[in-house]
């Protein structure tokens, strides 16, 4: 018997969730609406008799105190439309999940098993509609066809006591658990289809390889003994294109590119990763010497540093582009549980104690007409932000940091970045903590969630660009809830020392964890069918491949096993053997007993054929603005603080947890009113100690249309002013690099990709140079190049994107500092110098510009001016520390002056400056490496003494009257403008 | 001699804030904390009996999927210790009855209201008479509020308190009562502990932001009618220190944060009643 549970709000009490997607509706769609309520829906499957379905409906299911209910028939009255919202089949539904584990605690033992539940919502509308709005409302509204499926009923036509009829999503898939054998001796073009048309992402050149391993002798003897034949298994094929996948193995990164620059000098690289990214950190680790504070670094899933003797911290940047331009919500939660995993998956585990968010998205704004499969800016803007939300405020970890970035250009793709930092103690029971070790016979054991479709092809699909045949079934919403648990139960496993080594179920699926945990002792058996499936239905290499979330593999030791299972079941996370580590050399994949794939490891993991690729620079050339000096400066400045990159992003933050756990020190929001703009985060992971972590964030993607070199500087020399800026050290402090690029694969399809190639080389060239010249080592990272949009002739690529992370050691927080303006009187200084550095920069975008001159950051100046700052800050020299960005001097001078609701007076012709005539260039440029620092007059000289060697000039004073006033060059005053009225400005662009 | 202080808090199925809890519970004078899975109370390797103040701290139980900490509450009603088959809720009963402290924060004391161990009108524990809903803003959000506390509550957690700065992290915080006769008793009996307020605990605050959920009177927090049990949605563990407060590089505070004084009441009240 299926059943239909409706709950609805009571009279008077109101229905927060209706009154939202009313506004919405009007807002958004300009349709008319005059009422919208919410109905939960539950349909139940089971044997329940009456009594029983009311208790259920009354207790669980409903708050008496609020709520009303009805069994089998409409709870609506009196509506026009009605719209109802239910997942698709195989679609993680949450709240069904948990409404499941409810319902079975009340009904009878022997029924328990056949219970299952599923939820929808309606929408219930009144209001004068023609059916077209209201399909409209439905599938640009509330429902996202990919994943959800939703029916609309014409009030005039309603039966309450039907209702809407009955729809079980369940997931019927005819159980044959097949193994397909594919020819692979035929003619490229075969080779090629096969890899399309399985979405396996494999060049017709890696296919060939394939073909030639099927070929080798000793492969076809060894073969021949688990009974396989000349020709590849499905599941040996998709093993091979997982494994072999740009998103898993970098093939571009670890390419072999031959660069020419603008002279014609050719260089080859062999590996940018390894040359570029490993190279710098190892040339910092070798000056560190003895006193390297690194301690795993690109060869876990998160890199690892040390904290103090007695902890270590990890720290990981992911992103989830890809699934997150398909179902915002569903893909922002998976990256952010996902990225969770990583650290969590280190060495032998760690606690996550902080996460940093950072989208990039289209105007949300945007009003033109939009290509085909694309969602609107503002739905990934609100799906990504509450994905988001739902998986770090639900895990309990802070969201202590991050930014919004909006160019045009993230409309075929949003990038959506999810970092995610972790502290494990330094040895458990007499063990070091960050490194990892498997012997033969340690068995395989998956923990958590259970696998079904989705999520296949997650990895070879995001190393597609977005097309029109792009897979469903890459599309998974994360569970928080059965990931925490399993994570609670995960961590006292490993202070009891029941696992040997842990890693994440992810991009791949079993098949890549397994996979690269076998790589650790030499190689793995294990039997396919022991997994635990959501369905019946799947086919061996699916099960292998998925990437349903919320699931570890771990390695344990034999005698450890029944205490570890016993624990598992204590804590009612799910954990299955699935078979065991060996030393055979083989990836040794059964199902039923029955051999499926049998690969050498040393193929899969070393067989791949190094790319080839080729590069050439030659440098843009922009026209140069024409415009005059604004003659109302002041307006000027408002506009350029309610710009979207500038402006406030509170009304995101605060749905974001950001003090769970108990150490924040700097919170995202600072200053008089809590409002004003925090430049990074502190935090004290261990509430017994005050020693602290610095977390902050570089990302200037318009400086890539002149040079990606500078760009790359320029983020990174941001994310460390950051956090030099709240009162951080370059002492111990650790990057992770995230390029998100666009295809720079020169094809039909890109034929500029030899110029996309060489901004990828220039920006690994910039990386070198500063994180050597800072000391900022690079301990993990990753890349997503495919970052384009092709469905028919409409090509939109993002500009190439670099988001640098770090994350430093801060030795007392109490000496941290925040950027809002302390006191009338104090001091205002400027650090740093101010060049006519327009290029890319914001003000010249409000004028439609891009310009040539793009910012330069000078490495020796800065790191001086760094190390003496965060000394100055430390020795209490400091009342405020603003960085300076994005809208250049004057929007870091109005916001340290209204977030701490006070005024300025400050005179231009006092700002250390070079070859700038102009009023609104030296207010606007974005010339790196600057600071707006506060202090108090009576620790002015010391202050000054403090910062001997570098460029500074006192260019004003704080006011007590709320006005800021600026003079110009000329002596000419050429803003007056309220604080507050600046304030205003900033804070009422994003308020939704 | 003085009994010692026993501290417990729960955690599991989605709770988040045990660590910082339990750092409150130790620094405020507990003599033994223990951070106690909820499994480890269903198979009876732990007792709430052993303890004399129990803490229910914030979180998302089972996600809050079907409602703030409906789907906890519900397998505490029906959870069965292991072997013995008794019911855990009665241990439940059995720590109230005893006259042990229950605290219980945000999501903790959404368990509390949903299991109706609060307000517990005329000392029926089993009966939900008001619940905690969503905010009338309709979002989550993490904001610090001034609230006041009520003079004449038999609270025991608030003795010497007049109000407090502390963050709320919640989506569903608003208070209603089941009808206006539940929230006349709770005015009578002075239940109703907390209140949002303006920056001087001189005025209960109707108004988004000072109160950030539309609850119902500015009701933040109430306890049961002998004061033991205490639920609030403001967060007291997450202000233990100075450098909690949002604006402690701008104004001078003492070095304990106000939340700690929640937790020293309590155990100071344990230890002088010998409970």
């Amino acid at each position: 018997m299926v059943h239909r549970i409706e709950i609805g709000f009571k009279e008077g009490i109101r229905d927060v969730l209706g009154e939202r997607i009313k506004r919405k509706i009007i807002e958004h769609l300009d349709v008319a609406v005059e009422e919208v309520e919410t109905i939960d829906i539950y349909t139940i499957e089971g044997e329940i008799d009456r009594s029983t379905l009311e208790t259920i409906a009354g207790g669980p299911l409903s708050d008496a105190v609020i709520q009303r209910y009805k069994i089998d028939g409409g709870l609506a009255e009196n509506f026009d439309w009605l719209i109802e919202v239910g997942f698709r089949p195989g679609v993680t539904d949450n709240v069904g999940k948990t409404a499941k584990e409810a319902v079975r605690l009340l009904v009878e033992e022997s029924e328990r098993r056949r219970i299952g539940v599923y939820t929808s919502r309606q929408y219930v509308i009144k209001g004068t509609l023609a059916r077209d709005d209201v399909e409209k409302i439905a599938s640009r509204l509330l429902a996202n066809e990919l994943i959800q499926r939703y029916e609309i009923v014409n009030g005039s036509k309603w039966d309450p006591e039907k209702g809407v009829r009955p729809y079980v999503p369940r997931v019927i898939i005819k159980d044959n658990p097949t193994t397909d054998q594919i020819d692979l001796d035929i003619r490229d073009e075969g080779l090629q289809e096969i890899s399309n048309k399985g979405v396996l992402a494999l060049t017709v050149d890696e296919m060939k390889v394939i073909k030639n391993y099927l070929k080798n002798e000793s492969v076809v003897r060894e073969r021949k003994k688990v009974g396989l034949g000349g020709r590849i298994t499905d599941v040996e094929l998709e093993s091979l294109a997982q494994t072999w996948s740009e998103h898993c193995k970098h093939k571009i990164f670890n390419g072999l590119i031959t660069y020419e620059d603008e002279q014609g000098t050719t260089t080859v690289i062999d590996s940018l990763f390894d040359t570029c990214i490993k190279g710098s950190t190892r040339e910092i680790r070798k000056e560190l010497a003895d006193n390297d504070w690194c301690l795993s670094v690109f060869v876990d899933n998160a890199g690892i540093i040390k904290f103090n003797d007695d902890f270590n911290l990890v720290f990981k940047v992911e992103t989830h582009n890809s699934p997150s331009a398909l179902d915002p919500y569903g893909g922002a939660l998976t990256g952010i549980v996902g990225v969770n995993r990583d650290p969590f998956g280190t060495g032998k585990g760690a606690k996550l104690i902080f996460n940093t968010d950072v989208f990039c998205f289209a105007s949300p704004y945007y009003s033109e007409e939009l290509p085909p499969r694309i969602l609107h800016p503002r739905r990934i803007y609100e799906g990504v932000r509450e994905g988001v939300e739902h998986g770090g405020n639900k895990s309990g970890i802070p969201t202590i940091n991050g930014c919004i970035v909006f160019d045009e250009r993230y409309l075929g793709k949003p990038l959506v970045y999810c970092g995610t930092g972790g502290i494990m103690p330094s040895k458990i029971l007499g063990e070091d903590t960050y490194s990892k070790e498997i012997k033969p016979g340690d068995l395989i054991v998956m923990t958590g969630g259970r696998i079904g479709k989705d999520g296949i092809h997650g990895a070879t699909f995001s190393s597609e660009e977005l097309h029109e045949e792009s897979p469903v079934t890459a599309v998974q919403i994360g569970d928080p809830i059965t990931q925490k648990k399993m994570t609670d139960f995960l961590l006292i496993a490993r202070d009891r020392g029941l696992y040997r080594a842990i890693t994440d179920n992810g991009a791949g699926g079993l098949s890549s964890s397994v996979g690269e945990m076998a790589r650790l002792c030499g190689g793995c058996e294990m039997d396919l069918k022991k997994a635990p499936l959501k369905y019946a239905g799947l086919k061996p290499w699916e099960i292998l491949i998925s990437e349903a979330q919320e699931r570890m593999s771990l390695a344990v030791a034999p005698e450890r096993i029944d205490e570890f299972l016993g624990l598992a079941e204590r804590m009612d996370v799910e954990a299955t053997v699935l078979g065991t580590f060996t030393d055979s050399g083989i990836f040794h994949i059964l199902y039923g007993g029955e051999t499926v794939a049998y690969l050498y490891m040393e193929f899969l993991h070393e067989g791949l054929p190094k790319m080839r690729l080729t590069a050439r620079w030659k440098p843009p050339l922009h026209s140069e603005p024409d415009f005059p000096e604004p003659e109302d400066m002041g307006l000027a400045l408002k506009k350029i603080l309610s710009r979207l990159n500038i402006c406030s992003k509170e009304s995101v933050v605060r749905q974001y947890d950001h003090e769970v756990q108990g150490g924040s020190v700097i919170k995202p929001m600072v200053g008089i009113a809590n409002d004003g703009p925090s430049d990074a985060a502190v935090i004290r992971p261990v509430l017994e100690s005050f020693e602290g972590i610095v977390v902050a964030n570089g990302i200037c993607p318009r400086y890539s249309d002149i040079d990606t070199y500078h760009m790359a500087a320029c983020a990174i020399d941001e994310a460390v002013r950051n956090a030099i800026a709240v009162g951080g050290s370059l002492e111990r402090m650790a990057g992770i690099d995230n390029f998100c690029w666009c295809d720079p694969v020169e094809s039909e399809k890109t034929p500029d990709g030899q110029y996309k190639l060489a901004q990828l080389v220039r920006a690994n060239q910039a990386l070198y140079d500063y994180t050597v010249a800072y000391g900022v080592p690079c301990i993990s990272g990753k890349d997503s190049m495919k970052n384009d949009y092709i469905i028919g002739d409409t090509k939109i690529s993002i500009p190439p994107t670099l988001l640098f992370s770090v994350m430093g050691k801060i030795a007392d927080v109490r000496n941290a500092v925040t950027m809002d303006t302390k006191e009338p009187g104090d001091l205002v200084y400027v650090l740093g110098e101010t060049c006519d550095e327009m290029g890319g920069s914001e003000w010249f975008a409000m004028h439609g510009y891009i310009g040539n001159s793009v910012p330069k950051v000078d490495a020796r100046k800065a790191k001086h001016l760094y190390n003496t700052l965060s000394s100055a800050i430390k020795a209490g020299l400091v009342a405020s520390c603003h960085d300076c960005s994005d809208g250049g001097l004057g929007v870091a001078l109005a916001e340290t002056a209204f977030s701490g609701g006070l005024g300025m007076d400050i005179d231009l012709s006092l700002v250390p400056a070079k070859d700038i005539g102009r009023n609104d260039n030296i207010l606007f440029s974005e010339s790196q490496s600057r600071f707006v620092v506060t202090v108090h007059p009576e620790k002015r000289e010391e202050f000054v003494n403090h910062m001997d060697g570098n460029t500074l000039g006192c260019v004003g004073v704080v006011t007590k009257e709320g006005i800021f006033r600026v003079t110009g060059m000329d002596n000419r005053e050429i803003i007056k403008e309220e604080t507050d009225e600046l304030k205003r400005a900033w804070q009422e662009t994003l308020t939704f | 001699m003085a009994k010692k202080v026993k501290s417990i808090v729960i955690t599991g199925n989605g709770t988040n804030c045990e660590m910082e809890m339990a750092h409150a519970c130790r620094i405020a004078g507990s003599d033994e904390v223990d951070i106690v899975h909820i499994s480890e109370l269903v198979y009876g390797e732990k007792k709430l009996d052993d303890y004399n103040f129990l803490n229910l701290p914030g979180g998302f139980l089972d996600g809050d999927d079907l409602g703030s900490a409906k789907a906890g509450a519900n397998r505490i009603i029906h959870a069965r210790v292991k072997k013995s088959g008794k019911r855990l809720y009665d241990q439940l009963i059995k720590f109230i009855d005893d006259g042990k402290l229950i605290l219980g924060v945000c999501n903790g004391f959404q368990l509390m209201i949903k299991l109706g161990l609060l307000p517990a009108i005329d000392g029926d524990y089993s009966t939900q008479t008001a619940t905690l809903t969503f905010n009338d803003s309709g979002r989550f959000e993490d904001r610090w509020v001034y609230i006041k506390t009520n003079k004449n509550s038999p609270c025991l957690f608030t003795e010497s308190i007049d109000g407090m700065y502390l963050p709320v992290r919640h989506g569903e915080g608003k208070i209603v009562t089941e009808d206006d006769e539940v929230l006349k008793k709770l005015h009578e009996k002075n239940q109703i502990v907390l209140q949002y307020s303006n920056s001087d605990y001189s005025e209960a605050a109707t108004d988004f932001p000072m109160n950030p959920n539309g609850s119902i009177d500015a009701i933040a927090g109430i306890c049961n009618e002998t004061g033991r049990l205490f639920g609030l949605m403001p967060h007291p563990e997450a202000y233990l220190h100075y450098t909690n407060h949002p604006r402690w590089t701008r104004e001078k505070l003492p070095e304990d944060g106000m939340g700690l004084s929640v937790f020293k009441n309590a155990v100071n009240f344990i230890r002088g009643e010998n409970i």
